[in-house]
């Protein structure tokens, strides 16, 4: 555990905290990747042209898009697969649905729930905590 | 316009978190899960720094009676605690020991050549698909 690794963590953990709140000072809103994709995807809403269809779009392409120029100059900030494209599949498949269903993720429930000690985060927190952890323990951490 | 500016800038101030945080690294959150071997505690660290600033502010922004562009704050839903959220929870943390990415880090690397995070978003969005279908709720 190196200073670097503990001031990037806490550093990079300021900086989603600070956009967090910048969504719901200017927004109104929990700033929850799940919900703003799902909501995104969903068609009925696709025909809204209001606002709330304008935040999503811009939360995301502002993601998509520093994501992007951030792979351009920092390549190494970015890992590659865990576990074969298969078992990658699978887990993609496993987390649109679960925070679907959960109506959240470690942005929503974790941050911006916790944050309001939500007892539904908390509880939505410690669930997907373990049954990560217990996967990991299972799996292992890479193959 | 500025709706659509602001969030941008919010998204990007949180993708730029994301990355300096190392949680563009698969293999870092699997480590961090991986309690009984080689421990990461990056992501603990993120957690708390996004708390510890995250916390205070929106204590502050919610004793305003509006945001600044939204016409009205927008709760989370106020449901009970129930099988769906912690079913909801359960599937989600299997998905995330599996592969160590969830939905923002994944969106957020999709501009890298990282074969793992394409695969990712594409059967995530038939995830979210199949739930708002088969379980509106």
């Amino acid at each position: 555990m190196s200073s670097v690794m503990i001031v990037r963590g806490l550093g990079g953990g300021a900086l989603i905290g600070l956009a967090a709140a910048i969504v719901l000072l200017v927004h109104g809103r929990v700033a929850g990747v799940s919900g703003i994709l799902g909501h995104t995807l969903d068609r009925g809403e696709a025909r809204d042209r209001g606002e709330a269809r304008r935040f999503r779009l811009g939360f995301l392409a502002g993601l998509l898009v520093t994501g992007a120029i951030a792979a351009a100059f920092a390549p190494g900030a970015f890992g590659g697969a865990v576990r074969g494209l298969p078992a990658i599949a699978v887990a993609g498949v496993l987390v649109g649905l679960g925070t679907t269903l959960g109506n959240g993720c470690t942005s929503g429930h974790g941050v911006c729930g916790l944050s309001r000690a939500s007892p539904r985060s908390i509880v939505a927190v410690l669930t997907f905590m373990t049954t990560a952890a217990i996967t990991v323990a299972l799996i292992g951490p890479r193959w | 316009m500025k709706t659509f500016a602001i969030a941008a800038l919010a998204g990007a101030l949180f993708a730029i978190g994301l990355v300096v945080g190392g949680m563009t690294i698969p293999a870092k959150i699997t480590a961090f899960l991986d309690v009984r071997g080689a421990w990461d505690p990056s992501l603990a660290f993120v957690m708390a720094g996004a708390i510890a600033v995250h916390a205070p502010l929106r204590a502050m922004i919610r004793r305003r009676a509006r945001p600044l562009l939204a016409d009205r704050f927008h709760d989370p839903s106020a449901r009970a605690i129930d099988l769906r959220l912690v079913g909801g929870a359960a599937l989600f943390g299997i998905g995330w020991g599996i592969s160590g990415y969830c939905p923002g880090p994944a969106l957020v690397s999709l501009g890298s050549a990282a074969s793992g995070a394409v695969v990712f978003v594409a059967t995530m969005i038939g995830g979210i698909a199949l739930a708002r279908r088969f379980a509106p709720g």
